[in-house]
């Protein structure tokens, strides 16, 4: 397959995703400006102006007219995804690093990095249907986690929250009352940081993936570990084929080791992992930097990965690939 | 690709004033395809200066990127107009493009073969147990298998490949439980295990292919990546000038077992690799 190589941004990807008819894909850099493409060729639709910091991650409603982004000059913002115009703004004390729409999208939940004294936290926020009567207070604050709180996203019927990050602990929270109602086991949980969390298109389990070079598939319910896909490098972000029982997984060494080592140890490759075996079925390779954003297109024919070295690739697979036997 | 035709206008047809157009007079521009292999023809005919009917067939393949299945909210989508930096792009910009490179799925196995096969068909597994673990990528033993190293995406460390290994460093991992027991010769065929210098050597004789006619530019890892496909490669050589530090244009690849060795041969004699045509066969035995 020949990729399609977006180049839109100047600084690293941070995060990518398609909307639910999946021609569109939303980017979000470190480079203050998110941006939508066509998902089939790739052409630039339109850039968010307005934030002043990193923009960490980016939601879109189902049908695709509102764009939530969460970003480090400590606020998040809803746009009209049609237009490129805000809508509004919600300003915290600290950055926001994740951001996501409940089911029906009258809620959103955000978290907070912790920020001069102030620990993390995650806030759900009451989302008007028009922006005009939008409120910014926060319906629900969640806190307790040590450290950044890397993603957060609904549960089921929007009644739980899961939230994964810097403390290795998946948890599951009430989303009325904030209460913690699960943690993963220690015993078979992640070692080290966990930086990306991907829920399965029917919302039945959940994908994390870590810098202790592993990913794991957990129950979205009881919070049971299903499968571990080993690698050999940190991950930095995960996806879910909607259509094939395939994983990937992105990462690669860190970006400040990268010039100090042989390009092919950087294993800046989007491996692929066949989601019941946990073998190992392939690799994509092109990034010349770790992968720091990774998504599938609903369909299941494409993916995209989006890198440290501000590129996203558009991968339109061949035929073979979904010739790949399977259990 | 042009076909000129002798057949001129005939001068009687032809009108008094010299620049008249005598296209008219060509048959129309035909268009066949494009087919299933994305082919396209198409026929042109014009005429030349001297007046010459010229048919002129143009193949072009199509190639159709993406298949765009779009929904009806989706294609109205298609219809927004740009906003933000998209407005005014710079025409050369070129914030899009389509990979000039090839990328391949990289498959870790050769489509086809069965998930136990790199270890359980490795002699050493079956042979000494889970003693002799030693990775031919890395050369760490008892780590891991040499499909699990974790440096396999690296190229081959270059000490792997030494023609002629002398006595010391052909045996880099004999464990001291293995060597206890005596092996009668003809029982040690089967094990590649490295136990004593002229064992190895003969393990290097032994299921060698040599692999003619290289292209200068093609390196060990490259032979590797060429011939790992069809089973266990112990070794892979390629014969350097001493002097220049060109390649010669041949190299050695050893296969754990025969008959990868077999099929390689019977795949890759008289295939294309880099605009030169390869001939693989079996080493002869070496004289000495």
């Amino acid at each position: 397959m020949r990729p399609i190589l977006m180049k839109g941004h100047e600084r690293p990807l941070t995060f990518l995703k398609y909307n639910k008819d999946g021609d569109l894909l939303f980017s979000c850099a470190k480079d203050h400006t998110p941006t939508v493409w066509f998902a089939d060729n790739g052409e630039r639709l339109g850039t968010y102006r307005g934030h002043n910091g990193a923009v960490w991650c980016c939601d879109i409603s189902r049908d695709s007219s509102r764009l939530i982004t969460g970003s480090a000059d400590q606020s998040a913002m809803l746009w009209d995804v049609k237009s490129g115009k805000q809508l509004f703004t919600f300003n915290f004390d600290s950055p926001a690093r994740s951001v996501d729409f409940s089911v029906g999208e009258k809620m959103a939940v955000i978290t907070t990095d912790p920020f001069m004294g102030l620990t993390s936290a995650i806030h759900i926020k009451d989302i008007a249907a028009n922006p005009a009567d939008q409120v910014a207070e926060s319906k629900l604050v969640i806190k307790g986690p040590q450290g950044r709180i890397n993603r957060a996203v609904w549960g089921p019927l929007n009644k739980t929250i899961i939230s994964a990050g810097e403390d290795a602990v998946v948890r599951i929270w009430d989303a009325e009352t904030g209460q913690l109602l699960l943690e993963n086991d220690k015993e078979v949980g992640h070692k080290k940081p966990i930086t990306s969390l991907a829920k399965s298109t029917d919302g039945s389990h959940f994908l994390t993936g870590s810098l202790d070079k592993s990913a794991k598939l957990w129950d979205i319910r009881s919070l049971t570990l299903i499968k571990t896909y080993v690698t050999e490098r940190p991950v930095n972000a995960v996806a879910m084929s909607p259509l094939l029982n395939h994983v990937v997984l992105g990462g690669g060494q860190d970006a400040s080791a990268v010039t100090t080592t042989d390009h092919r140890a950087g294993k800046f490759e989007a491996k692929f992992y066949d989601k019941i075996l946990q073998e190992e079925i392939g690799g994509v390779k092109g990034h010349f930097g770790p992968i720091n954003a990774l998504a599938f297109n609903p369909d299941g024919r494409s993916f995209s990965s989006g890198g440290e070295d501000g590129y996203v690739r558009l991968h339109h697979f061949d035929p073979d690939y979904f010739k790949i036997p399977s259990i | 690709m042009t076909i000129e035709t002798t057949q001129k206008p005939r001068w009687g047809e032809l009108d008094e004033e010299e620049d008249t157009d005598y296209n008219y007079l060509l048959p129309p521009k035909q268009t066949i395809g494009p087919d299933n292999n994305g082919i396209k023809k198409t026929i042109e005919y014009s005429f030349n200066d001297e007046g010459h009917k010229v048919k002129k067939t143009t193949t072009t393949r199509v190639r159709k990127l993406a298949n765009a299945r779009l929904s009806k909210k989706a294609l109205e989508r298609r219809g927004w107009s740009k906003f933000g930096d998209a407005v005014h792009e710079d025409v050369g910009a070129r914030l899009t493009m389509v990979s000039t490179e090839e990328i391949v799925f990289e498959r870790p196995r050769a489509p086809g073969t069965k998930a136990e096969d790199s270890s359980s068909s490795d002699p050493l597994a079956a042979k000494s147990g889970a003693v002799l673990m030693v990775c031919r990528t890395c050369g760490k033993k008892g780590d891991h298998w040499t499909s699990r190293c974790p440096y396999k995406d690296l190229a081959q460390p270059s000490e792997t490949f030494v023609e002629n290994p002398t006595a010391d460093s052909a045996a880099p991992g004999a464990p001291g439980a293995t060597k206890g027991a005596y092996v009668p010769p003809t029982r040690r065929d089967g094990g590649v295990r490295p136990t004593a210098g002229a064992d190895m050597r003969r393990r290097n004789d032994e299921n060698s292919v040599r692999v003619n006619n290289l292209s200068e530019d093609t390196r060990e890892p490259d032979l590797m990546e060429l011939f790992r496909p069809f089973g266990s490669v112990s070794r892979v050589y390629v014969a350097m000038d001493q002097k220049t530090g060109m390649s010669r244009g041949f190299g050695f690849v050893n296969f754990v077992r025969r008959e990868d060795g077999e099929r390689a041969i019977a795949k890759l004699n008289g295939y294309g690799y880099d605009n030169l045509i390869l001939s693989v066969e079996w080493a002869a035995p070496r004289a000495n």
